[in-house]
């Protein structure tokens, strides 16, 4: 008996396995190795010690200040897009004949690219755009609208482009939990309100702090709008054009890289925070007993 | 939200659904019933027989397509489900998993404002109840399928609801478990004197649980009565189907006068008691397998035939009998009986119940 217990029995080769292949390829190719080359060419500056790239960015007074301008674009464009999808997700929950309808609409955007948002806005928003004619046209507001070229058009644009995402994701997190529950929290007597505040939102809580994570971290890494809507040379001067100018007006490199490997640090640390708050809620199934 | 009252009464209540091509058909058709406190009622009936239509419908989670709902002289089929204050157990618990046990329990006294101190006793109350004190701080994914049902029971038992509704609650155990909970929910329903609706498709439990049986089928009542009246005197054959009347013979009428009726065909000749009035030519006899006897009998009722197949059941074994003339009976017998045997069953006159044919 104990002879047979040591026996080990050679599982055979799962064939399968062999299809993770092209994905780790894949993987290792075009981002292992591009991140692990960036961070080592941020320690190998033009002149100075290994760490002289980010004493600079940390030094000088056109670089260190995009962290808070990114930042003061990202979160609240986070922030608007997922409380935004939140209660429109939820009356979303339950089919309807309009519910396929709003969706499609709600996600088109998606399929726009960011240059052609871009396009439609200055068209919509700008100085002499539709909003602004008609504002002015019913009189309802006679003075200059600037949604472009500032804060606000990039805030607007990072909006239209982020909803869908943030949307969709929530969307799929309600869909997946069980309507009993909130049939029985009804049947005990919770309003339609106390059913979303006890039993949706405590639910969706690691689902919509995921989502939060998602939209942030695409909304950190704005470029092209913060260039097309904003003001890039001031308060829409965001890290990722400051990378663009080290690497493409002064071809240097080694001082992008250390603005990529800043840029990814502040994005980990917001990531970070925010899947620690996670782990405060419930993160089980979302069904109430055996199905 | 009331929590004394003498009656519930369900007048006429209609739930109508769109069916397949636009085709709209009625889930519930004008169910009428007054249930009044104390009394357990079954809803009885295969799956799609608009019974869970039914307790929705009370509950306030559907709409009535037609008619209305009286709790002593408040109409409260126009309430929403959490202003009628019903305890609701569903079939498959739904528990809020994030919650504790406790929280759980307590969820429906929180909405009610109960303050912490009356709450906590009442839970510990409840917990009692229902035998699952200790549990108290565990979340539900960390029960078992039972202990998950009676946290279910507790939910809706401690918020004190005139009428507790009961979706088919036994259905996700196995069935030693069954057999215990069903004693379990009767105790705890004579404990509180309050109303229970307990929907069910199988008729040990609710033969075993009811004071008053609810059969239904496509929607439509079929009989409304004791356990002992569902069992013995069905109203219809759907219903003696329904109770275990295994053998259905479709005959001739051969005689038909006072309280007997005789009919015959295939080379058997019965005589049988109308539970309905037959006016065509044949008529169907629904006999149980257990009221069918081995052996002769003086006062004729008997059918010759040999066995074909044995299923034993411990006790006895239950027979399938062909006759001559190619008829299948089942019937229950002693175990030395063997395939190929040649036997004698008869069956008293007054359980043979004779209804219209199909």
């Amino acid at each position: 008996m104990a002879d047979a217990m040591t026996v080990r029995v050679r599982q055979p080769f799962d064939r399968t396995l062999l299809l993770v292949l092209p994905a780790a390829a894949f993987m290792l190719l075009l981002f292992v190795y591009p991140f692990l080359y960036g961070l080592w060419l941020s320690f190998q500056p033009k002149d100075g010690g290994a760490l002289a790239n980010y004493s600079h960015f940390f030094t000088t007074d056109n670089l260190w200040p995009t962290i808070w301008i990114t930042l003061r674009l990202a979160l609240p464009a986070t922030l608007i897009n997922v409380g935004l999808a939140l209660p429109i997700a939820y009356k979303m929950r339950v089919k309807s004949r309009y519910q396929r309808w709003v969706t499609t609409i709600l996600v088109v955007p998606i399929t726009l690219g960011t240059v052609l948002i871009a396009e439609g806005m200055l068209l919509y928003f700008g100085p002499k755009g539709w909003l602004s004619q008609f504002l002015q046209l019913l009189h309802i507001y006679d003075g200059a609208i600037r949604l472009t070229h500032n804060y606000w058009g990039v805030l607007i644009s990072l909006v239209i482009s982020g909803f869908p995402f943030a949307f969709l994701l929530i969307l799929s997190y309600i869909t997946g939990i069980d309507p009993v529950l909130a049939r029985a929290a009804a049947t005990l007597g919770a309003d339609p309100w106390e059913q979303f505040r006890h039993i949706y939102l405590p639910l969706l809580a690691p689902g919509l702090a995921m989502c939060f994570c998602l939209a942030f971290v695409q909304a950190f890494s704005v470029f092209p709008s913060a260039v097309l809507l904003g003001s890039p040379a001031g308060p829409t001067r965001v890290i990722s054009i400051a990378a663009y100018e080290a690497a493409f007006e002064q071809y240097d490199y080694s001082l992008a890289s250390a603005i990529a490997m800043i840029m990814g640090f502040v994005q980990l640390v917001i990531v970070a925070a925010v899947l620690m708050l996670r782990s405060a809620f419930y993160r089980g199934p979302v069904v109430g007993g055996k199905g | 939200m009331k929590r004394d009252f003498s009656e519930l009464r369900l007048d006429h209540v209609t739930r109508r659904f769109a069916g397949a091509g636009g085709k709209a058909f009625n889930a519930l058709d004008e169910l009428t019933l007054t249930v009044r406190r104390g009394e357990f009622i079954c809803l009885l009936g295969p799956s799609g027989c608009g019974k869970s239509t039914a307790l929705n419908c009370i509950a306030g989670l559907m709409n009535l397509s037609g008619g209305s709902i009286w709790l002593d002289d408040t109409r409260i089929d126009t309430l929403p489900p959490e202003k009628r204050g019903f305890g609701m157990v569903f079939q498959n618990y739904a528990l809020f998993p994030h919650m504790s046990v406790a929280r759980n329990i307590g969820f429906g006294l929180r909405m009610r404002g109960v303050g912490a101190e009356e709450a906590g006793t009442r839970i510990a109350n409840a917990l009692k109840l229902v035998q699952l004190t200790g549990q108290a701080h565990k979340l539900p994914g960390q029960l078992s399928g039972g202990q998950q049902q009676r946290v279910a029971i507790a939910r809706a038992i401690v918020i004190e609801p005139p009428l507790i509704l009961m979706d088919e609650p036994l259905s996700n155990l196995d069935a030693k478990l069954r057999i215990e909970t069903r004693a379990e929910i009767r105790r705890i329903h004579h404990e509180l004197d309050r109303a229970t609706i307990y929907v069910t498709h199988d008729q040990d439990e609710a033969l075993s649980l009811a004071d008053r049986i609810v059969v239904m089928k496509d929607g439509v009542v079929q009989q409304i009565g004791t356990p002992q009246e569902v069992y013995a005197q069905p109203a219809n054959l759907h219903v003696a189907r329904f109770m275990g009347y295994r053998n259905v013979l479709t005959l001739d009428v051969t005689r038909q006068g006072g309280d007997r009726i005789e009919v015959a065909g295939e080379g058997i000749a019965l005589t049988g008691i109308p539970k309905q009035a037959v006016a065509g030519p044949r008529a169907a006899v629904a006999i149980r397998p257990e009221e069918m006897v081995l052996g002769d009998d003086a006062g004729g009722n008997v059918i010759e035939g040999q066995v074909a197949n044995v299923e034993y059941c411990g006790r006895d074994a239950l027979l399938d009998v062909v006759t001559g003339g190619g008829t299948r009976l089942h019937v229950r017998g002693a175990v030395t009986i063997k395939r190929g045997d040649a036997v004698r069953v008869h069956v008293p006159a007054e359980r043979a119940l004779v209804y219209p044919a199909e």
